[in-house]
Formats: C-alpha cells, structure tokens, sequence
C-alpha cells in the first residue's frame, strides 16, 4: 500500500499510544474480573452442549448453581470438576442435570483436591480447544485446495428467521458473487443472556444465533465452495451479553469472521459497560486462537451521528479496538475494522469527503482488512438514486482498497432485499470491480488538496478527542456520550449483576491456555 | 384543497378536469408506466426466454399494462428472471375517490419532535419504560427504546431531547410506579408480548389503576402484538400500539400528546411528505 495522504508518522504514533493509555485500565479491570458467560464459554469448551426442557441451556443452569452455592469468584472450573470428581459423575451434563435438581453440592477445594480438578478441567477445555485448532487447519487446507478470493471480498447479508430457507438463499448469494455469507441474528438475542439452542426456524428480522444454526450453515457453504472453487466465508455476531461463549461456538464450528465490536453492545444495546470490555476480552482471546477475522461496528456511529462531524469518532473507536484487539492476541490480519459511507449526498464535496475519510482508515492500518460498509441513512427510498449512490460507494472501495464490502442495497431500509435487489446490487459491485477496480493506483490526491487536508484534519481531531479520553478515562468518556449520542454510565445497562471480581484463586483453564498458547 | 370560490372559474374547471387522471410518461394522459418483479421461471434456452417473456407479459397484461413491452430480462440464477416492463395502464385514478387515512398525530422527522419538546417544554422529555408482570419478552420496548430501534429508524434513546430509562423486563409495576416517580417522567411506555390468560390486559388495567392516583400523572402508553388499539380508554392508559409501531410513530405521538404545537405554528404541510413512515401510513 502505497502511502498519499501525506500523514504525519509522529501523530500516527501518537494516536496509538493515547488508545494504549486510554485502553489499559480497562484491560486490567477485565484481567481481574470474569463474568456469568467467560464461565460458561468454559464449560462450552469443556463439551457441555443442550438444554433442559425450558431450553435453559445446562451451561446456564450448571454455571448458576455453582454461583450460588461457592460462588464464582473462583470460577467455574473449579468447584464444578471439583464435584465431578467427588460425585464420580460420568460427563459434565450429569452434573448439570443433577445441579439444577439441587442434588450437588459445590464448595472451592483446596490441597491435591483443587490440583486434581484442576487437571480435570484443564484436560477437558483443552479437548475443546483441540477442536478449534482441528477447524482453524482444516479452515487453511480448504483454501489452500479450493482457493481464496481475491480482496474486496463481497459480504451479502441473509435473514429469513429460519435456518432451513437461509441456506438455500446463502447459497443462491455464494453463486451470485458473495464472499462471505453473513446470518443476521433475531432483534434482542444481544440481550438474551443464554445461547439458544438446535436449528431455529422462527425469528424476528433475523435468525437465532446457535450452534446447530452455525454448523448447518458451515456445512452448506462447504458445499457450495467446492462447487464454485472458492471458499465462502461465514459470519455471525459475537457480541451482546453471550459475547464470549458465541466466540467459543463460533471457533468450535469453524465460523470464519465474527462482529465483534468492544463498545457496540454499550452503545446501542444499553449492555453494560464493564460487562462488555471484560466479555470482549476473553472473546477475542478465543477468535485469535481460532484464527477468525473480527469484524468492528465503527459504521454504527456514523447512523447515529453525523459522518462528517463525527468522522474523527470512528477513527477514535478503531484505534481502541486495535488496541483491545491486539493486546487480546488478535493478529493485524485479524481486525476487520469498520466504517461506513454514510455522508448525507447533499452535502457539497460529500465524495470527496468520503474518499477522504477511507484512505484515512486504509493508511492508518496497511495490514487490517478493513470493512467498508454502504449507505443506509441516507437512502430514502428512491431506488434510481440508491443505486447511484451504492455504486459510488463501491468505487470509494475499490480505490481506496477496502477488504470487506458489504453490498448496498438500493431497497435498503424498505424492506428485506428481494432476489432481484441483491443481484441488481452485485451488478453493480461488478460493473465497478470491472470498469474501475484498479483506479487506486492512479489515484494520487494533491498534497495539499481537499482530500489530502480533510485526512488530516480528521486524524488531528481524533488525537484531540483521545487526549481527552486519556484525561478522564474511557469509561468516564462512555458515560459522557462521546460515542454515538447516547450517554451510558458505568453502573447502567443490562448485565452487570453479571459480572464477578475474580478471588486470588481464581482458575480458568481456557484463559490459562489461551494465554499460555496450549 | 382551495376554495372554488376564491379563484377564477377557469381555474375551477381545469382542476375539475384534472380529477380524474392517468400516469404521466411523456404526454398527458398517456399511462406509461414501469414495473419490475421476478418471475420463478428459468432462462437457459431460447424457448425458457420466450416463455419467460410471454410469462412476464400476461401477468403485465393482468395488472392492466396494454400495450406493454419486456425492455429487460436476466437470469438470476437457474430457477429466476428478472423483468423490467413498460406498458400503458388502462386504469384511471379517480381523485375524489382518493381515501386518506386518518391519523390523529402527523408522524414527525426526528428533529421536529426535539425542536417541539424544546419549545414546549424547555427541558427533556422523560421516559421510562418496562416489561411488567411476568413478561420476560423485551423485544417490543426495545425496539422502541434502544438507540439500535427498529425497521431502519432509530429508538427514543437516540432522540436528544427524550431522557430514556429503560427498566428492562419483569419489572412489578408498584415499582415502575415509583421510578416514575422519581424519575418525573412525562409518559411511561409498557411492552406486553405474552398473552397467556389475558396477561396482556390484565397487566395493561393494573397500570392504569396503579397510576390513577399518581399526581401528575404519566401519559401511560402501553404496546404489544396482541392488543387491541381502539382499546386504551376500556383499560385506562391513553394509547396503545399494536404490532409493527416504529420508534418514530412513537416519538410523534408522544410530543403529540405532551408538547404541543406553539399556537400559530403551522408545520403540517412541511412535515407531511419529510418520512417514509409517514408515506406509508
């Protein structure tokens, strides 16, 4: 990549070492703390699948029953191998089905009695952990055999409610042109504090997030790579309050990107704040080993806020979750970091504003595949102009060179696309591609021209705003709404009764592994 | 619609003429249209092409298209085609046949419904909200609520002048009634998704009777799939939204209710064609 914006190296660093400074009380408050679901993320790993007959799922009800009785301060993983060993229980799930009957007693061992359920539970998260690095290698073979897609992969969204008609239709988008296949959850599963489970066929805007859903739908994209010698990515959601354990289902069914955003969930869902860094860490600690690309929700704030005003915002969040990101083990090729082409047409110069503000984001981080996200605030329904609007939006993208473009869609925000919408849309991301893909490399903005300045204006004002964050602190920041409008405090939101400071003797096998690179 | 009488009688009869009208393609009156669908219908062969075509211009000659023409037709995979067709529609549309529905409150643009608590309340206009009883569903109140919202439009968090307090779900309702309390709220929003044994209208009237004497009382505005909009008087709360309510619908109705228009001010023609929601409605 090919440096035009003529940035200053020194603010460059800068930049990041205000998001490392504004980022690392967080990181300690999540090395010291763990929450309901990076427990029960443990004992996804460990192989406890299903659910009672409410479909409670029993890692729900085991982890509960542990809390209540020694609590969690320790984790999970201790009182539960703990009483498996001392019960004689056959697998996790009998201990589950007779915790929830209240037939266990749990207590925090200590002596060769905590050292054996140790061992015990080290053994069996470490089989789950196998099984990912089995996905991650087999995930490589494939593409070495089938092949990759070149960059910008094109990313279609599917969302019928119903796993059974979504993949058929994943499919029909794989042939029409798609490179990744994402599954749109059910509105509110953020805010479900349990996995569901099995294959879904009803939800609201949006399939469930489960792990029979992920497995089927991998499954029929396998199929469909071969078939069209390409391998066909799969995304879905790890974010909301089940954060971690959607990471670890996620690298157990070789899903290959993730949403993964380290304030969406604050902002938009009203989760809570503390909940959310302390879930996001463990959960990218899971997506590095898994080799997933995670995907970050910059584009958000820009339908809340005004692209142009808060252009410096995005770059702000993006410098944080690199920081989150790496420090949790992710790679650079790893940070599918968002934003979005949302500047109101009507503004004079928007294009130029818009080419501006990617070339910010594709110089500022050379190695991240960049997601690169198309209007939806400002499509208001004349499909004519939407088109128009998309296709400039894709050739932003290709001369800046963005590695994720989702297609726009000029029925954006009327409804559900039809089939006739998305291959209109992925005409037009090839008519671009064909007529113009190579444009960037002629692309040579003034030095001192409009693009050129705007680039630099926006990455000055986000060193100012970072400073600013660094002054009070981010969580102090969030509570100020400097993100996306809304203002959430520290102590609000949904979850925090969630969230456990951990003891001295804390045990989690997973994070031990994860860190220690077993 | 102007008065007749104020204007000239050419005028008159001109917009009499004009009552009864065809589409406008290039001439007056002559009913060009253009459609586009899909057609389940493959279009590998020259005979598939042909049918596809003939296909597509029978539904075209159905939906009152004559003549009608296929300017394009794609493949869309094996099993679709995709038509455009220009055609003239043998339809008139009959003006004063036109029925408009009546809405008791003009669906406004988020930055009106700030402008109008601005200017009618002069602070923020507070909102609490909850799942009550039993309801553990919080799809319908965040939707509403949430800055995320729903069908493309943004929740009442994400309105500057709306002060938001979600409660979140299977919350008692003497306790919603003190945090309203507390929180002076201006109107209380109630989702009720489950309706087991008529628990929707039963929680709806134990709101209504807990607020009865609070003083000054919330507007009480209760939501859910299941309810009956006509309804709100019977169950004593002011206003119930039945299944598909947007954020914005929500919002209007609100500053509908609570901050009125400053006598004077007349928005309405302006604001009339500013949402799609508003269209739709």
């Amino acid at each position: 990549m090919t440096a035009k914006l003529g940035l200053d190296p020194a603010k460059v660093i800068e930049a990041r070492e205000l998001a490392r400074r504004a980022g690392e009380p967080v990181t300690r408050m999540a090395r010291t703390h763990t929450t309901v679901s990076i427990e029960r993320a443990v004992l996804r790993l460990a192989g406890l699948d299903g659910a009672d007959a409410d479909g409670m799922p029993w890692v729900n009800r085991l982890t509960d029953a542990v809390r209540e009785a020694a609590g969690l301060e320790h984790g999970v993983a201790l009182p539960a191998w703990d009483a498996m060993l001392a019960g004689g229980h056959p697998d996790l799930r009998a201990l589950a089905e007779q915790a929830a009957a209240g037939q266990v007693k749990f207590r925090i061992p200590d002596g060769r009695d905590a050292v054996a359920a140790r061992e015990a539970a080290a053994r069996s998260v470490q089989a789950g952990l196998a099984k990912i690095d089995a996905q991650r290698a087999l995930r490589a073979r494939m593409i070495t055999d089938i092949a990759d897609p070149p960059k910008p992969w094109i990313y279609l969204i599917v969302a019928t409610g119903d796993i059974y008609e979504d993949i058929p239709q994943a499919q029909a988008a794989a042939r029409e042109g798609a490179d990744v296949i994402a599954v749109i959850r059910s509105t509110g599963q953020s805010l479900l504090d349990y996995v569901p489970e099995g294959a879904t066929r009803e939800g609201y805007a949006g399939t469930y997030a489960t792990r029979e859903n992920f497995r089927l739908m991998r499954a029929a994209l396998d199929d469909v790579s071969r078939e069209l010698g390409r391998y066909v990515r799969l995304t879905n959601y790890a974010s909301g309050l089940c954060m971690p354990e959607s990471a670890a289902l996620a690298g157990l069914e070789r899903l290959d990107l993730m949403l993964n955003d380290c304030m969406y969930g604050i902002i938009f869902r009203d989760i809570n704040p503390v909940r959310t860094f302390i879930d996001q860490r463990f959960s990218r600690q899971v997506h590095a080993r898994a080799g997933i690309v995670i995907n970050t929700g910059e584009d958000n704030y820009l339908t809340t806020a005004d692209a142009v005003g808060a252009a410096h915002t995005v770059v702000v969040s993006q410098l944080l979750n690199e920081y989150f990101a790496r420090e949790a083990g992710l790679e650079d090729w790893q940070l599918g970091l968002g934003h979005a082409f949302e500047i109101n047409p009507a503004v004079p110069d928007s294009f130029l504003l818009e080419l501006a503000h990617a070339q910010l984001v594709r110089e500022l981080f050379p190695d991240a595949p960049l997601k690169y996200m198309p209007p939806t605030k400002h499509m208001t329904g004349n499909v004519f102009a939407g088109y128009l609007l998309d296709a400039f939006f894709n050739l932003c993208g290709f001369m800046t060179g963005q590695s994720i473009l989702l297609v726009g869609m000029m029925t954006e925000g009327i409804h559900t696309p039809f089939l006739a919408d998305r291959d209109l849309a992925l005409e037009n991301v090839r008519y671009v591609r064909q007529a113009a893909g190579r444009l960037g490399e002629s692309f040579r903005p003034e030095p001192d021209g409009f693009v050129a300045r705007r680039a630099r204006l926006v990455l000055d004002e986000a060193v100012d705003l970072l400073r600013r964050i660094c002054a009070g602190g981010l969580l102090q920041a969030i509570a100020d709404g400097t993100f996306g409008v809304t203002k959430r405090p520290p102590a609000g939101g949904r979850g925090l009764d969630g969230v456990i400071e951990r003891a001295g003797g804390y045990f989690n096998p997973a994070i031990v592994a994860l860190e220690g690179g077993v | 619609m102007g008065d007749p009488e104020t204007r000239t009688t050419g005028v008159a009869q001109a917009m009499d003429q004009q009552r009864v009208i065809r589409p406008y393609g290039d001439t007056t009156g002559d009913g060009r249209v253009q459609v586009s669908f899909t057609l389940p219908v493959p279009s590998g062969t020259e005979a598939e092409r042909a049918l596809g075509e003939g296909a597509a211009l029978q539904l075209a000659a159905k939906m009152g298209l004559d003549p009608a023409m296929v300017v394009h037709a794609k493949a869309i995979g094996p099993d679709f085609t995709f038509f455009i067709v220009y055609g003239r529609v043998s339809h008139l549309v009959d003006l004063s046949a036109v029925t408009v529905a009546e809405r008791e409150f003009p669906v406004l643009p988020s930055a009106e419904v700030n402008l109008r608590i601005r200017a009618a309340l002069g602070r923020k206009l507070a909102v609490v909200g909850a799942c009550v009883g039993t309801d553990a569903h919080t799809v319908g109140i965040d939707a509403i609520l949430n800055v995320k919202g729903h069908a493309g439009e943004k929740g009442l968090e994400y309105y500057r002048e709306i002060r938001v307090v979600n409660m979140g779900a299977q919350v008692a309702i003497p306790a919603l009634v003190s945090r309203a309390v507390a929180e002076r709220a201006d109107a209380v929003l109630v989702s009720q998704v489950v309706t087991q044994r008529d628990a929707h209208l039963f929680n709806a009237r134990a709101l209504g009777e807990a607020f009865r004497d609070v003083r000054p009382r919330p507007l009480l505005v209760v939501g859910g799939p299941r309810f009956d909009p006509s309804a709100a008087g019977a169950l004593g709360v002011d206003k119930i939204f039945g299944r598909g309510t947007t954020p914005r619908e929500v919002a209007s109705y609100l500053v509908h209710a609570l901050a009125p228009e400053p006598a004077g001010a007349h928005t309405e023609p302006a604001s009339a064609g500013t949402g799609r929601a508003g269209a739709r409605a």
